[in-house]
């Protein structure tokens, strides 16, 4: 079990890290999900012990460990570069932790061979990292930090750095092959899809703050803060400020927003509403109850493999929808986009979460 | 032809159509000439010539007795000896001179290399206060003539009984070679990344294992060519190497500018020390030919 304890880090003084307090089990899953800039390598190197925090304590199984040096914890860790030592075989590259900790050769000899079985290094024991592709470098790092059977492995966006199609490969490995040495797996990755494909827990971060740190899919589907839906987002979450006044809600145009009985008991006000792009769509639905349709001139059409994204302006707004199949709609054309209103998020005045959708099966 | 230069050239067509003969009998002309006239090896074999002219000459010399370089013209030895290196190789007031040159040269690159690493990292991989400034000024240290620095060496080791000891040389010689190396072993040093050292403690390696282990095997080369510059101004230099000893330790380029003797100049026997006084240099310089054109960038390509 690895606890930060109020951690905060200022380097030069800029505040990287503010006031964090994290409790991560031993044998999960945990994703450290934000932006470039958020603090996530600043809050591995915290952990690992390559960093010593500014204030807070960092504790591994109620143990203080806070000015414990690097080479003194059972860590391992992964770069989003591909680290390896250059002048070594990839067999010495992934055989070093255990050399260093001087263990029998047979035992070495062993442990590095299952490794590099794990993940298809056999046939390059002997070369040097150099010699390999990129994803076999990164695999020779991830067998490294395998071997060593760390009680916590920290990976650093270990797969941004590979083709699509390795890093398919690589993330439906990863989770399995430390699940069973029951340690602290961190992950850190800029891709909310990422995470959600890797489930266990997530800790959103944004400008060195942790906004929230939950089951994965919770987080997902309630965000405590507008921040935080907004992080775990990708493209980035539609928004619509709405005011209520008695039972109306409605836009800054005076369109009526048919959120039902949604908001009910909520203080009159202003609101801001929530939805991804998959819950905005080009298509009239079934039913046209609790659904808001607006106007809305496209601005960019995103072609993805099998779905497309319009970027279009309604309601003043900047949204994001959600295609299916491959559309091409060209700039400057208007279309109608569907909300279905009952599924949205709504956020109060001070951007935390008052109104979740009412059936997560449906979301 | 003066009939011909003086008649009118009729006009119009037949004009064109000489030219047109002219132009076509021109062309394969000049691509004949572009072939038969290799005009780039020329250039490159006469290059070659005039700067190996002194070396041939001095090897040349070394060859040949004293009357043949002194009476006669010869493009080589007519009379090729050896003597003028037997005579190096048996006095021991010429070839200690070797010994004490490679003594002193050997000793400061050991020293220069060993003090250097340890600077180089620092600089290369912590932040401390003014470590910038005194990055460059220890480069300020060899943009001194070396006879600034002569006088108060030949004091100072005079005064602690260092004068005329070889350890007297390599630590004078420390001075100029200590901040080169620095400066080129931190530009080797930052070409690896800083995350390679953080791998190396997360595996459990202790900071002297790793240095020895997987740092210094990474920057080889850079240590390769911070020898050789060291090795090289260490051979070269004559003045604080002349000015720091007298006897026992007398480097041989000393002894080569002290051989005017009341029989004359031993021009031969000279010419003879000066082979075999480059031939170190080129030795070594062939081990480090590959990364020669980094370390002149003190390691920053």
């Amino acid at each position: 079990m690895l606890t930060l304890d109020t951690v905060t880090s200022v380097v030069d003084g800029e505040t990287h890290l503010a006031d964090i307090s994290l409790t991560l089990e031993s044998g999960s899953l945990n994703i450290l999900l934000g932006p470039t800039l958020a603090g996530k390598t600043s809050l591995m190197r915290l952990m690992a012990g390559l960093d010593a925090p500014t204030s807070g304590r960092v504790l591994v199984d109620d143990r203080d460990v806070t000015g414990v040096p690097v080479r003194d914890r059972a860590v391992a860790m992964v770069y989003q570069q591909f680290i390896n030592y250059p002048t070594l075989s990839v067999y010495e590259n992934i055989a070093s932790p255990l050399r260093v900790a001087r263990r029998p050769k047979a035992e070495i000899d062993r442990k590095v061979r299952e490794a590099a079985a794990l993940l298809r290094l056999e046939d390059m024991l002997d070369r040097t990292p150099q010699a390999l592709s990129g994803g076999q470098q990164q695999r020779t790092a991830l067998a490294r930090a395998l071997v060593k059977d760390a009680s916590l492995v920290l990976l650093d966006e270990p797969l941004a750095n590979l083709d699509y199609k390795l890093r398919e490969d690589l993330r439906a490995e990863l989770p399995r092959l430390f699940a069973a040495s029951g340690s602290i797996l961190v992950y850190a990755t800029t891709e909310p899809a990422e995470a959600l494909l890797l489930g266990g827990h997530t800790a959103t971060l944004h400008q060195g703050r942790v906004t929230q740190f939950g089951p994965t899919l919770d987080v997902y589907r309630r965000p405590a803060t507008l921040l935080t839906a907004q992080t775990f987002s990708d493209p980035p979450l539609n928004v619509l400020p709405v005011t209520k006044r008695g039972p109306a809600v409605t836009a800054a145009d005076g369109t009526a927003v048919p959120l039902g009985d949604r908001m009910t008991g909520l203080g009159d006000g202003g609101y801001t509403l929530g939805f991804r792009p998959h819950e905005l769509s080009l298509r009239p639905p079934a039913t046209t109850a609790g659904v808001l349709s607006a106007p809305g001139v496209v601005a960019v059409t995103e072609i993805t493999g099998s779905e497309s994204y319009v970027h279009a302006q309604a309601l003043g707004q900047r949204w994001v929808a959600l295609d299916p199949g491959i559309h091409a709609v060209s700039p400057g054309q208007t279309v109608t986009l569907y909300l279905d209103a009952r599924r949205c998020l709504v956020f109060g005045p001070d951007d935390r979460l008052v109104a979740e959708p009412p059936t997560l099966a449906a979301a | 032809m003066m009939t011909r230069i003086t008649r009118p050239a009729p006009p119009g067509p037949t004009d064109t159509a000489r030219e047109g003969q002219d132009q076509g009998r021109a062309r394969p002309k000049r691509r004949t000439r572009g072939g038969g006239l290799p005009v780039k090896p020329l250039v490159l074999t006469l290059y070659l010539v005039f700067l190996l002219l002194p070396i041939y000459w001095l090897l040349g010399m070394s060859l040949k007795t004293n009357d043949e370089i002194l009476s006669t013209f010869s493009l080589w030895p007519i009379d090729l000896t050896f003597a003028n290196y037997a005579v190096i190789l048996s006095d021991p007031a010429w070839y200690m001179g070797y010994v004490n040159s490679t003594l002193y040269v050997v000793m400061n690159t050991i020293i220069s290399v060993a003090v250097a690493l340890p600077a180089a990292y620092a600089f290369s991989r912590y932040r401390f206060l003014g470590d910038k400034h005194l990055f460059f000024w220890l480069l300020t240290n060899r943009m001194a003539p070396p006879a600034v620095f002569a006088l108060p060496f030949f004091q100072l080791y005079s005064s602690i009984g260092l004068f005329d000891t070889h350890i007297a040389v390599a630590l004078a010689h420390c001075l100029f070679n200590v901040p080169l190396a620095v400066w080129i072993l931190e530009g080797f040093m930052s070409g690896v990344p800083r995350e390679i050292d953080e791998t190396a403690y997360i595996d459990g390696y202790s900071f002297p294992r790793f240095f020895a282990r997987i740092f210094m095997p990474l920057i080889a080369p850079g240590i390769g060519v911070a020898a050789f510059f060291c090795f090289m101004f260490s051979w070269v230099e004559l003045l604080l190497a002349r000015t720091l000893t007298s006897v026992d330790a007398k480097p041989i380029a000393a002894t080569m500018t002290r051989t005017v003797s009341a029989s004359g100049l031993d021009w031969g026997v000279l010419a003879a020390a000066g082979i075999l006084t480059i031939v170190p240099g080129a030795l070594v310089i062939y081990f480090v030919r590959n990364y020669i054109a980094k370390g002149f960038a003190l390691g920053r390509v």
